[in-house]
């Protein structure tokens, strides 16, 4: 029996936040393609960061994936393949724990240095703290549901979240599966959901800069002055006024 | 062979006085702007001394520019691309804000607001960067005329390079300053460093730009650029760089830096070079080679099969006609004067200086001997291996001989042109010493020391007939382009965010803030007062007259087309 309170939460929370995930970057990139960036401070300081940022940035990186595997992939797979439950188990605590403790320490690091180092702090916007505050939330229940789901209490999240997690992009909705999981998994579900819905108005839009692309183009780039980013193109002299050439 | 043309300039460094006009200027057209207060496009550092930022040529630390790897390729010196990416969640070789310098301001306020008291107020020196006190120990020309040398030269990375002897003799001082803009190499390193694929050299000049929409603020273009020509915007979180003043160069006028140069030192022109054998010459194996490669990957604009490739390479006739009289070409290649800063870096710079001969006329003079004499001019640069060798560290990759070379047909110019002046007969066995012609030798020093703008600036202008499009407001509406009508204020993500402005728009917004602002960020909570400071006589800012009975202080009567009077077009 699913109450009204997990339809809300479970259903209708995830999409609304969904949606405003999508259309917030595709406004984001067509109104303020200049304020793409990742903002980076390291021209303040860069002693704490050099430690700080690839810890966390690598660490989240692999929960990352890690979150890909046991979300996106059915355990009739793994098992297909011959991981059996143990194996997964021990691989996913272990490697998980590790991610999640250099992403802990490295957060950890760049929030005091965020504080403590006057011109980075000054530099902080209104909109950079509230985004702290919710990665932070995510990322402590996040390792608090690794350890606690997977020691303490166990808790087969592989046969519950997941399923409801793969089910909000196939539209086969059970939010009576959420309603059974412990209550950190899902607070880490919505808080997740909410930061979805933050990510487009954040620096956290970075991560869709990702320059992969970098290794395989030539070095240096060569534009020519028609094609400028932003202009707007002129009229050919015989053409009237007001009409926009197009090629 | 694909032929490219190139905009390049040439600075002759004996011109030079330090005046820092370019820098000032420039700063006042690009750089004067929150997030790039410590930023100097261009820059004049006496040599010998540190540069702008701190020790930047030192490239075992910083890492800038290209290298050949083990197989003889040229990789960047930071690392290859993977390495490039593996690091760039913090860039281990990026200076920080103190190897430029931190930016201040004073606290002008307390001379005005302090209480009566005994002693004068001060204005103290609040930083830029944090807001708070700062003590000034270091900013952009902090060893200029060579300032706190004995301390701060010897870190000068060129100098470290010169042998010994050299360093002892560095009692015996000499100087001159090297004005620096963003060099628009043909084989850019900070855009080969860019992970985004920002940076890109206009094909139709060869001006390198950095795509303000594109950049994310990765950072590696710092370390890459070998002349730290590349700077980070701390307040927009993106690279900004010399443009060349391309809105200049497009219609045909100098840049700013070489507009303003009271010296005069400056020359501007195209270059045409063959684009496909820039890569085999920046791969040239000793370092003291990679001068002439670079000389020869430019092209001779008079020969036929180099103007039959250019047109076949869609170059217009009129920027071939501009090349042929560019003053870049014959200096660089013609009378061979001028040299590139750092060829080592393996970058293929585009700004070429002519080494100064002052240092030696200098030492010359001081023993009393005539210093315009050939015999006593070229015996002195021969003995006086302090200054050649530094030059040569700075231009030829430590070779001495194209330094010596260059300063011999400097001297020998002097020499010959002071028979002609005298009106003795001018002796053709001086521009033979050098291989020269009389005739050529003449032809240098009108160009060096007597020719006229259009003689220094050789800019065919750009083939952009846009001026409709350009003029913004004349025929189309003037708020019909992307992203809306961009009236001023900040986007929601802080300064700078949103679209861009068209420049009328702005214009309107500047002059309306400006009339009507009495402190700096136009506070809404203090009643506003007309700082007639501040008024350019233009319009009527509200407050500036009682209003009128029965009548509410409405929006200021600006531009509105009343008054016949009233100048309202901003003038570009």
């Amino acid at each position: 029996m699913t109450t009204t309170l997990d339809l809300v939460l479970w259903v209708v929370l995830p999409y609304a936040c969904l949606a405003v995930f999508v259309v917030g970057h595709y406004w984001r990139y067509r109104y303020d393609k200049f304020g793409w960036t990742t903002l980076s401070s390291q021209l303040y300081e860069s002693r704490l960061l050099r430690w700080g940022s690839p810890l966390f940035h690598f660490g989240i990186l692999a929960v990352f994936l890690g979150h890909v595997m046991g979300l996106g992939i059915p355990k009739s797979w793994t098992e297909a393949v011959g991981v059996s439950e143990g194996v997964y188990h021990v691989l996913a605590v272990g490697v998980g724990a590790v991610a999640g403790f250099c992403t802990l320490v490295g957060m950890a690091i760049l929030v005091y240095r965020r504080r403590t180092v006057g011109p980075v702090f000054s530099a902080t916007t209104r909109m950079d703290k509230v985004m702290y505050l919710a990665l932070a939330v995510v990322i402590l229940l996040g390792i608090g549901n690794t350890v606690g789901g997977n020691i303490i209490d166990h808790y087969d999240y592989r046969e519950g979240l997941s399923v409801w997690f793969r089910g909000i992009f196939r539209f086969d909705l059970r939010p009576e599966l959420m309603a059974e999981a412990p209550f950190t998994f899902q607070a880490h579900a919505v808080t997740a959901f909410l930061l979805f819905a933050l990510w487009p108005f954040t620096r956290l839009v970075h991560v869709f800069s990702a320059p992969i692309g970098y290794l395989w183009r030539p070095y240096v780039p060569y534009r020519s002055k028609e094609d400028r980013l932003g202009q707007r193109r002129g009229n050919r002299g015989w053409e009237r006024v007001g009409e926009n050439r197009r090629r | 062979m694909r032929v490219m043309a190139q905009m390049a300039m040439v600075m002759n460094l004996d011109k030079c006085i330090g005046c820092h006009t370019c820098s000032v200027t420039c700063k006042q057209t690009w750089t004067n702007r929150t997030g790039m207060e410590y930023v100097w496009f261009n820059n004049v550092e006496t040599r010998p001394g540190q540069g702008y930022p701190r020790t930047y040529e030192d490239q075992d630390r910083w890492q800038g520019g290209w290298e050949l790897n083990k197989r003889g390729r040229l990789t960047l010196k930071a690392g290859n691309r993977l390495k490039n990416l593996l690091t760039i969640f913090s860039s281990p070789k990026m200076p920080s804000i103190q190897d430029y310098y931190e930016p201040w301001t004073y606290d002008y306020e307390t001379l005005t607001d302090a209480p009566l008291q005994e002693h004068t107020p001060v204005a103290r020196p609040k930083s830029l960067i944090s807001g708070k006190n700062m003590d000034i120990s270091w900013s952009a020309n902090w060893d200029d005329d060579l300032a706190g040398a004995p301390e701060l030269a010897k870190d000068d990375p060129v100098l470290q390079k010169v042998s010994d002897k050299v360093r002892f003799e560095f009692e015996q001082t000499f100087m001159f300053y090297l004005p620096r803009i963003c060099e628009h190499c043909l084989n850019p390193s900070c855009a080969a460093s860019c992970p985004s694929g920002a940076i890109y050299k206009r094909s139709e000049d060869g001006i390198v730009l950095v795509d303000q929409d594109k950049c994310r603020g990765w950072r590696k273009c710092v370390t890459g650029c070998p002349y730290k020509k590349i700077y980070f915007n701390h307040r927009t979180g993106k690279a900004e760089k010399c443009t060349f003043c391309f809105p200049r160069i497009e219609v045909g006028l100098p840049t700013v830096c070489a507009e303003t140069c009271v010296g005069r030192l400056r020359y501007i022109g195209l270059v045409l070079y063959d684009a496909d054998a820039v890569l085999e010459a920046a791969s040239v194996e000793d370092d003291r080679e990679l001068l002439d490669a670079q000389r020869q990957v430019l092209l001779d604009p008079d020969d036929p099969q180099v103007v039959r490739e250019a047109e076949r390479a869609g170059i217009p006739r009129d920027w071939i006609d501009a090349a042929q009289r560019s003053p870049v070409w014959s200096l660089i290649n013609r009378y061979e004067v001028a040299l590139p800063l750092h060829p080592e870096y393996r970058t293929m710079p585009m700004v070429w200086y002519i080494p100064p001969l002052s240092p030696v006329v200098d030492v010359v003079s001081d023993t009393g001997e005539d210093a315009e004499e050939r015999g006593n001019l070229f015996a002195a640069i021969d003995s006086l291996r302090i200054p050649v060798e530094y030059l040569a560290e700075l231009f030829t990759a430590g070779d001495t001989a194209p330094v010596t070379a260059v300063l011999k047909r400097l001297a020998a110019m002097r020499s010959y042109m002071r028979d002609i002046n005298l009106g003795r007969e001018p002796d053709e066995s001086i521009p033979e010493a050098v291989g020269m012609d009389g005739e050529s030798l003449y032809d240098m020093y009108r160009l060096l020391a007597i020719a006229k703008y259009d003689e220094r600036y050789v800019i065919p202008p750009a083939h952009a007939e846009q001026a409709h499009g350009l003029e913004e407001l004349a025929t189309e509406c003037s708020l019909d382009y992307e992203g809306g009508p961009g009236m001023g204020g900040w986007g929601p993500f802080g300064e700078g965010s949103g679209g861009t402005t068209p420049i009328a728009v702005e214009n309107f917004q500047a002059l309306k803030q400006r009339q009507t602002t009495n402190t700096l960020g136009d506070p809404e909570d203090k009643e506003r007062r007309v700082n007639l400071l501040n008024w350019d006589g233009k319009g009527k800012p509200e407050g500036l007259f009682p209003p009128k009975p029965g009548q509410d202080r409405g929006a200021p009567e600006l531009m509105d087309g009343t008054d016949p009077d009233a100048e309202t077009d901003p003038k570009p």
